[in-house]
């Protein structure tokens, strides 16, 4: 693995893996929905949609095609903390894959068409994944407005169709000018690739973007609850209820020692059937269908900065008793935090993460983008391979301690009251 | 202007080291080495069709609920221990135990599947449990629009033929007792045609050793359950399926194909990208990127060992449903009357070609490649040859295709949305006939 940096502050990790003739090219921004100004929820999303949208030598459609018609699959996703875009291609497109990122660093063809089209397109987006689907947003855009008070860590982050139909070209390329710069960028490349050669290439075409330095990033930090906070809604869609609980972590950047016994603890509570809460909540009790344990609003344990929350979420049968459920989970995590793990439970857990760790990051492009993400929040991309081995380090006095940090009254949670024909 | 850079030269699709063995009993297991990363990937494939939907549905949901020896909980922390696990699911072909674990958890992982397969027992609480969770989920699923407008469109493509239903209704699921899970399982669980596929960090004639050591001892014997061929899809009026009050209309339309071997499979494969089959499609970039009328279209050519077909399927906004429709006709019918253009083939038959090798290039992309081409008879060295088949393919033959395939006066088509809303201006497209 080797980093770079170039004189226009563009960061680059490239990491050479011969296992197959292909590559992975990821481009971070360090721009997310955490950073969209008031008024304009959704704006960070609909922007990565205006990357795709024609730039300074391409003409709209052109980076699909160029993309695809090199054998190749692409995308782009927007996050609490970053945006990506991304490509895996046969090896031999490595050139055109860094043609295609570095023309739109240099800037993309915002036009007022471009714009009214994605808006469009946005709002189906929403549709589908939200609107006219049961659970939609559950939790990751209705829980944060329970937890949070400022609007950057509350908002919904998908947008009001006024906010995204009130925003303009002006404002795009505001953004643009303010968060994607070189500076605040980081490209990253993994699969069959020669280092040599790569950086050569990586220096051809992005050495002449112009260099502009990362804005200051403002801390978004908030303080943690101290008494406990619940809010429930109807989704008339959803046939049965379901809960979701989080509470707040340690800083995942800058106290990542404190953080990590937190990823260790939610995949002992909900990791398959021999984890305590699929045991007792699910197999014993039978008060839940189905519950799930994670890191962060969008499920990243490795990709977010603070503050950030470790969440529990249920679906319950028809009829089902959220107290119950919630009371039940208080006593598992009071059982773990008094009583400690059983032999050899912490380290099944670890193992078990280890292949998932692993598993992972068998595609390249998985590589670069966890790679770019790390080398961007934490100047350390490295860790993709260290994070099997610490995740493995983790005690059981850590899991106990962690447990006993999730009480009632740090907790906030969202519960949905199934209106669909039950 | 700056250039577009030149692709490098194009390589060989390569194929990974693999051993196959066909055991005594039957069971036929493929070992590819693929050592990027210390894992394995398993996939075990049994015939299944014509099994009863809800108790083959709720034995997938129960084949790890407990053995004479082990419970639920000591199965999962068991295979945990060498960072395993392993799930089950079935559909209209087959039954498929998927997994994963350390490698050097292979033979564990082995033995674990070996003792469920030869003695699962399906206790009566287990099975409750997973009965009423099974019912749970269903009931979520018909409050899905993506689930619901499959499920008319199944109906609509295949008639009488078994694929037509492919999820059982919850009474039905209810209706399910332990014994007829054992049944079941004694009746359809054995090797003989089964596949067994490890992909991962090993040596491929060592895991053949393993896993005749370990599966060896599977029971022979079963019956070999066919399906009749599906039959051809009936063009005719849309149907309509009410779903009052929704924000958008799925729209799903069905037309004929062929299956891998056929000689018309790599130009109809072609003709499907260049209609909706990659974002850079005609489709995608008319009722998408011109017209903003929905986010991810997309068509596929669908293969099932009864036959194949092609659907392409978007979820629209109810007041352009209309309109969306009118556009697909129109895209449909431009690849059914006029060539294409060869820029068009060549970025299809490129994305062809490279979308071969990322398929290839993780373990668990190979795993459920080889799985699903041992399904259908086809083994790894298939892929050659369909790469040298869409290298050879030619604009006539494209276009051929598009004309026999993918005309609109043969579509199949199911709307699933608000029927007061969007019925007339269907209506104005083509005759419509409510669900």
């Amino acid at each position: 693995m080797e980093r770079h940096t170039l004189d226009n502050g563009l960061r680059v990790v490239l990491a050479p893996d011969r296992s197959a003739p292909v590559i992975g090219v990821a481009v971070v921004y360090d721009v997310g929905i955490r950073s969209e100004p008031e008024g304009r929820t959704g704006f960070a999303h609909l922007f990565e949609h205006l990357m795709f949208q024609g730039s300074e030598n391409l003409e709209k459609l052109a980076h699909f095609r160029h993309v695809q018609g090199s054998g190749g699959t692409f995308n782009g996703s927007t996050h609490l903390d970053y945006t990506d875009y991304y490509e895996t291609l046969p090896a031999n497109a490595l050139e055109r894959a860094l043609f295609l990122e570095a023309d739109r660093m240099r800037g993309p063809r915002l036009t007022e068409e471009n714009l009214r089209n994605q808006v469009d397109v946005v709002k189906e987006e929403i549709r589908v994944n939200v609107l006219n689907r049961p659970y939609g947003g559950f939790p990751w855009l209705k829980l944060p407005p329970v937890m949070f008070d400022t609007f950057a860590n509350a908002h919904d982050g998908y947008g009001s169709f006024d906010d995204l139909e009130s925003a303009t070209v002006a404002d795009a390329a505001e953004f643009f000018k303010r968060y994607y710069a070189s500076g605040n960028a980081v490209l990253a490349v993994a699969g069959d690739l020669d280092l040599a050669q790569t950086l050569e290439l990586v220096q051809r075409h992005f050495g002449d973007v112009p260099a502009r330095p990362a804005p200051e990033r403002p801390s978004f930090t908030e303080p943690d609850l101290t008494a406990e906070r619940r809010e429930s809604y109807t989704d008339p869609l959803a046939p049965l209820p379901a809960v979701a609980s989080a509470w707040r972590v340690p800083d995942p950047v800058s106290d990542f020692t404190a953080y990590l016994p937190y990823v260790v603890l939610a995949e002992v509570l909900t990791d398959g059937d021999a984890s305590r809460l699929v045991e007792r909540l699910v197999l014993r009790d039978r008060t839940v269908t189905t519950v799930g344990g994670y890191m962060g609003f969008m499920g990243e344990p490795w990709e977010v900065r603070d503050p950030t929350a470790l969440l529990l979420q249920a679906h319950l049968p028809p009829g089902g008793d959220v107290d119950k459920v919630l009371r039940t989970v208080e006593e598992e995590l009071d059982r773990l935090a008094t009583d400690g793990l059983a032999e050899g439970e912490l380290a099944r857990t670890q193992a078990r993460m280890a292949t998932h760790l692993l598993r992972d990051t068998d595609a390249a492009l998985n590589r670069a983008l966890r790679m770019a993400v790390l080398e961007q929040q934490r100047g350390t991309p490295e860790l993709l391979n260290d994070l099997p081995r610490l995740v493995g380090e983790v005690t059981e006095d850590q899991i106990r301690q962690a447990a006993a940090a999730l009480v009632p009254q740090r907790r906030a949670t969202s519960e949905v009251i199934a209106g669909g024909n039950q | 202007m700056k250039a577009l850079p030149d692709l490098g030269p194009t390589r060989k699709l390569k194929l990974p080291k693999e051993a196959e063995r066909t055991l005594p009993n039957g069971l036929t297991v493929i070992a590819i080495r693929r050592p990027a990363v210390p894992l394995v990937e398993l996939r075990l494939r049994v015939p299944f069709a014509r099994a009863h939907l809800a108790r083959a549905a709720l034995l997938s949901q129960t084949l790890f609920s407990g053995t004479a020896e082990l419970s639920t909980v000591e199965i999962a922390a068991e295979l945990q221990k060498v960072g395993g696990g392993l799930s089950a699911g079935v559909d209209p072909d087959r039954l498929m135990v998927s997994g994963n674990s350390l490698v050097t958890g292979l033979d564990r992982i082995l033995e674990l599947l070996g003792e469920v397969l030869s003695g699962a027992v399906y206790p009566s609480d287990e099975v409750a449990t997973e009965r009423d969770r099974l019912a749970d989920r269903i009931q979520v699923a018909q409050s899905q629009p993506s689930h619901l407008a499959r499920v008319a469109l199944l109906r609509r493509m295949y008639g009488k033929h078994p694929y037509a239903v492919q999820t059982p209704e919850v009474p039905q699921v209810r209706a399910v007792r332990p014994a007829q899970l054992r049944a079941l399982h004694a009746e359809r669980l054995h090797p003989a045609g089964a596949t067994l596929v490890l992909v991962g960090d090993l040596t491929p004639e060592k895991a053949l050793d393993t896993a005749e050591r370990v599966l060896g001892t599977w029971n022979g014997g079963g019956k070999q359950v066919d399906l009749p061929r599906t039959p051809p899809i009936e063009p005719g009026p849309l149907t309509l399926v009410d779903r009052p009050g929704s924000v958008q209309s799925s729209l799903r339309v069905a037309l004929p194909a062929v299956e891998r071997t056929h000689p018309d499979h790599a130009a109809l494969q072609v003709a499907n990208l260049l209609f909706g089959g990659y974002f850079s499609s005609r489709w995608v970039e008319n009722i998408r990127e011109d017209k903003g009328y929905t986010y991810g279209p997309h068509s596929v050519v669908e293969h099932n060992v009864a036959g194949s077909s092609f659907v392409a399927a978007a979820e629209v906004a109810t007041e352009v449903t209309g309109p969306a429709l009118l556009e697909t006709y129109y895209e449909l019918g431009r690849l059914a009357c006029l060539a294409p253009k060869q820029e068009e083939l060549d970025q299809a038959r490129q994305y062809a070609l490279g979308t071969l090798q990322l398929g290839m290039s993780t373990q668990a992309g190979l795993a459920t490649l080889a799985s699903t081409y041992a399904g259908f008879g086809l083994r790894l060295d298939y892929l050659p040859e369909y790469a040298a088949k869409l290298a050879a393919t030619t604009l006539d033959e494209v276009a051929a295709a598009g004309a026999k395939y993918l005309a609109p006066a043969r579509t199949a088509v199911v709307v699933l949305g608000d029927a007061e809303r969007v019925e007339a201006p269907l209506r104005a497209l083509t005759a419509v006939e409510r669900a």
